[in-house]
């Protein structure tokens, strides 16, 4: 969900010349190259990147250098990326993470075995 | 799998690692820089190679002289490997990264860690919330994409990044609401006692001075000694709420910068198992070193603020000091020559940490914005509170780890990073012992994630 | 060096050791009654139940030893009672799952050798369900297998806990029931009076009648000083945990399994390397290999821990299961599978310690069946 973005550029930073498409949940957004996936959303107005694995609350990024693991986001199929140590590219997909990731994309049914005794 | 063998790995590109490594190579040493960003400076210096002018001047000198670091690696021989992510170090100096998805092994004959900082947990109600950072964070936000708080931000906490990060967005013209500061007038009572030496460093002093004052003149709302600080909100941010000598405050907000200082990221030096030790004045576990930053494992050495926590300059100079420490281990120095070199390099330091003490005094992080109340959220990852945390101490559990088997606390993707000084301390008070006694987590590699396919060699 | 003494505790029983096997104990002796105290280390210790990997397992378990495989399935059996009891004790549903489990071979010898295992197996004891699958049927029922997996043996008996659920509910069952518990307690020596053993700890000491020696590496020191003989020695596993991934596995095999909470599990490393628990990058890189052969869609999986742990083994790799002939009232109980054999231990081995007649199936654990020239192998 996009809202007023949280972060924005200060006034003296001259606006980008060069920026780079992308989706977050097929939203399309165009943020300056050169930023961290992160910083691009934060900018963006996407302020919850993930849903936790344990209870689903929301979180987005907390310490942006790769300690905390609170910005995880699927890039281009990858789940559980740290989207503050990647940066932005041309045309890369962005999924919110939502709660623990799925190895395959339908889960397998394993069907009960009968064992002869 | 390919093998790289060099004299000295070093790892982290902040202001310790930089300075060790052009030092290094100076003095005819074959060295290896490996970093996890994607340009050097660290986190103090982060980005200073490709912010524009403006955006350096706006974060001012401080910032600015990691451009003259950043050079001097460039115009070196060090084989600088930008996103490298580091998963292992051996006893037997043997570092292993993650580079473009491929695993890279470095044998070296010395490794010196310069992995830096990370910024003091900050446990209150509602810290988990969108819209609630780190300080820290949104300094690393300003500094490599010029981004700061859309709407008026609210700081709270204390300790000089929070208030270097407040003049910084003065600067830039950002809008402050509020700087709620946990500091009390009694604080710098307690502190008077290193006021001397402090005096002593009159150009850091002045500094801070001049920062506190221009950010009082601003006509921002200032709350000093601000107590049982919270955000509120549900899905995100919504306000932060404090009280201040018993009386109820409210903020409204939609983003709150949280910072209470910095400690020293131990997680390599914890994983080779060196000693530790609990600093009672800094509240955080260092690792044991000789005058060189050696541990007490053989030709593994540490600089910078993983040793202790120093600041950006002394950094610089303690990367020094474990050059020549490193030199003279690896036989490129004479005793007589590392005495005769770092004798002025120990001065400087010296200078360097005498506002040290006055600092650590002034902005100790409050007890109960380090030991919360039961319903706080202590481990972010597996979502443990400090309530359950204290249960798991009337079952019996002596300390982290045996809290860790109990209740998952420190086993998700941050591997206890954000969680585990609060995990010592809350354990300690519980068991009236000191969190020296309790200890720390058993740090194990991977020290950063890696995929199963990776470590595979597939 | 004479200390002075300040505090002396009283209880029918002392259990030494706060792990599976202790806390097993320990919940079985409280929940008869017994007035018991439960000596445990502090946080640094060795402790292989941390390090657990989470199996109930029967499969192939005394192929050369019918009265071992006959005393694990006797846990196993008394496992679904066992975790309702500590549900209802302690509120913690360890999460007991019971599908049967797999053994995957990577060859057709391996296969080979896994198949007379069990035959043999059921040849001793009658009652012994197995399956062997080749690729294609094992495909049919594990549709996630790699190809590189031949086929694998399948017994319906098989299944998995929460080890650290486990260790939880017991030492919340424990308590709930009376048992007390002392954490950061060293013992330094036991003192067998007739009737009475006396155990110092530091400036502390503990007095019973009984006393229980589960301190899995601790029992050789502890075993002698009570007359008793177990010669247990570490054994390393390392263990790879993933982050958390939805479900898909619902069978536990012996080298990979995922837990309720989502992360996968890997490992069944045996290293003899005296008492160094860290992990090595070799051993680990052979098991993502395997785990990745089995499975290869984990290989995307980013591993969050790893971590070695020592077992405790005897010279054979048997339990060791023994009441003092020299000072009767002492017993050593110690073995490597504190989780399959937590049901037995807290069910069967505590009305033995309280006085009851000792399990028919444990005549052959005594420790003195080290006491001979004969070398043994734990390799089973």
């Amino acid at each position: 969900m996009r809202t007023d973005p949280l972060f924005k550029p200060v006034a003296s930073e001259v606006s980008s010349t060069r920026t780079v498409a992308l989706t977050f949940n097929d939203q399309p957004l165009s943020v300056p190259a050169g930023s961290s996936v992160a910083a691009a959303l934060l900018m963006s107005g996407i302020s919850r990147l993930r849903a936790t694995p344990v209870s689903e609350s929301p979180r987005a990024p907390y310490c942006m250098m790769g300690v905390c693991f609170e910005c995880l986001v699927e890039i281009d199929g990858v789940p559980n990326r740290q989207s503050c140590l990647i940066e932005v590219r041309e045309g890369m997909r962005i999924r919110s993470q939502e709660g623990a990731r799925d190895l395959i994309f339908q889960p397998v049914n394993v069907q009960t075995l009968e064992v002869p005794s | 799998m390919s093998l790289l063998s060099v004299d000295v790995a070093v790892i982290g590109a902040g202001a310790a690692g930089m300075s060790a490594s052009v030092a290094l190579a100076g003095l005819g040493l074959q060295v290896v820089l490996l970093d996890e960003q994607g340009s050097p400076g660290g986190q103090i210096y982060r980005g200073i190679t490709l912010a524009p002018l403006s955006r350096r001047d706006m974060l001012g000198p401080d910032y600015a002289h990691g451009h003259t670091l950043a050079q001097a690696l460039a115009a070196s021989t060090v084989r600088y490997e930008k996103g490298a992510a580091v998963w292992q170090v051996t006893r037997e100096h043997k570092v292993t990264y993650l580079r473009d998805g491929r695993l890279q092994t470095v044998q070296a004959r010395a490794v010196l860690l310069a992995t830096g900082a990370m910024e003091r947990p900050f446990p209150i109600p509602g810290w988990t919330l969108p819209g609630v950072m780190s300080a820290g964070a949104a300094q690393i936000l300003l500094k490599s994409s010029g981004l700061a708080p859309a709407e008026p931000v609210v700081l709270a906490g204390c300790g000089p990044l929070l208030y270097l990060l407040g003049w910084q967005y003065l600067r830039a013209g950002v809008q402050i609401k509020a700087l709620v500061d946990t500091t009390r007038p009694e604080d710098y009572w307690r502190a008077r006692r290193h006021l001397f030496a402090a005096l002593r460093a009159w150009p850091y002093l002045r500094k801070g001075l001049d920062l506190m004052r221009s950010l009082r003149s601003a006509g921002i709302a200032h709350y000093t000694g601000a107590e049982q600080l919270a955000v509120e909100g549900s899905e995100a941010a919504s306000a932060l709420t404090f009280s201040v000598g018993g009386k109820a405050q409210r903020v409204a907000t939609r983003c709150v910068l949280l910072h209470q200082g910095v400690v020293p990221n131990i997680q390599f030096s914890q994983s080779l198992r060196a000693r530790h030790h609990w600093d009672e004045n800094q509240l955080c576990f260092s690792p044991v070193s000789d005058a060189w930053g050696q541990l007490d494992v053989p030709g593994i050495y540490v600089a910078g603020d993983g040793a202790g926590i120093g600041g950006a300059q002394a950094a610089a100079l303690q990367g020094k000091l474990a050059a020549l420490g490193i030199a003279s281990r690896l036989g490129r120095l004479s005793d007589a020559e590392r005495e005769r070199q770092a004798a002025p390099l120990r001065t400087g330091l010296e200078a360097n940490l005498r506002i040290r003490p006055f600092l650590d005094a002034v902005y100790q992080a409050k007890e109960e914005n380090r030991i919360p109340a039961d319903e706080v959220m202590v481990c972010r990852c597996e979502e443990v509170s400090a309530g359950e945390l204290r249960k798991f101490v009337a079952l019996g559990c002596a300390g982290p780890n045996q809290a860790k088997a109990f209740g998952r606390c420190g086993m998700g993707p941050c591997q206890g990073r954000m969680c585990g000084l609060t995990v010592t301390e809350v354990i300690a008070k519980a068991r009236g012992v000191s969190a020296g006694e309790v200890g720390y987590y058993r740090i194990r590699p991977p020290i950063k994630p890696i995929t199963l396919g990776e470590l595979a060699g597939e | 060096m004479s200390q002075q003494i300040q505090d002396v505790t009283q209880a029918q029983v002392i259990v030494i050791g706060g792990g599976l096997v202790g806390t097993a104990v320990a919940y079985g002796l409280s929940r008869s009654g017994a007035d018991t105290v439960v000596l445990d280390q502090g946080d640094d210790a060795f402790r292989a139940s941390r390090g657990n990997f989470g199996l109930v397992w029967v499969q192939g378990k005394g192929h050369d030893l019918p009265d071992y495989s006959r005393w694990t399935r006797s846990s196993a059996s008394r496992w679904p009672g066992f975790a309702e009891a500590l549900m209802a004790d302690s509120g913690i549903d360890v999460q007991l799952k019971q599908p049967g489990g797999f053994h995957m071979c990577f060859s057709d010898e391996e296969l080979l050798e896994r198949q007379s295992r069990l035959q043999t197996l059921q040849d001793a004891l009658g009652d012994y369900p197995f399956q062997m699958l080749d690729a294609a049927e094992l495909k049919a029922r594990l549709p996630l297998i790699g190809p590189a997996v031949v086929g694998a043996s399948y017994t319906p008996q098989d299944g998995h806990v929460n080890p650290l659920k486990l260790l939880r509910a017991l030492h919340t069952s424990a308590q709930a029931n009376g048992a007390r518990f002392h954490a950061g307690v060293h013992v330094d020596r036991i003192d067998g009076a007739p009737g009475e053993f006396c155990v110092t700890a530091g400036q502390r000491r503990f007095v019973a009648p009984r006393v229980v020696l589960a301190a899995g590496l601790g029992n050789p020191g502890l075993a002698r000083q009570v007359g008793l003989h177990a010669p247990v020695a570490p054994n390393r596993g390392q263990v790879l945990i993933s982050e958390r991934v939805r479900p898909f596995l619902d069978y536990p095999t012996i080298n990979v399994r995922q837990t309720d909470e989502g992360t996968v599990q890997l490992g069944d490393s045996m290293e003899e390397v005296g008492f160094d628990d860290s992990t090595s990058t070799e051993v680990l890189a052979a098991i993502a290999r395997r785990g990745v052969s089995t499975f290869p869609l984990l290989r995307d999986v980013r591993l969050i821990r790893a971590w070695g742990a020592l077992r405790v083994m005897s010279p054979d790799g048997f339990p060791i299961y023994q009441q003092s002939a020299q000072h009767p009232g002492a017993f050593v109980v110690t073995c490597h599978s504190g989780v399959t054999l937590a049901a037995a231990h807290a069910l069967r081995i505590a009305p033995w310690i309280l006085g009851g007649a000792m399990p028919d199936e444990l005549g052959v654990f005594s420790g003195e069946r080290f006491l001979t020239d004969k070398v043994f192998s734990h390799a089973h």
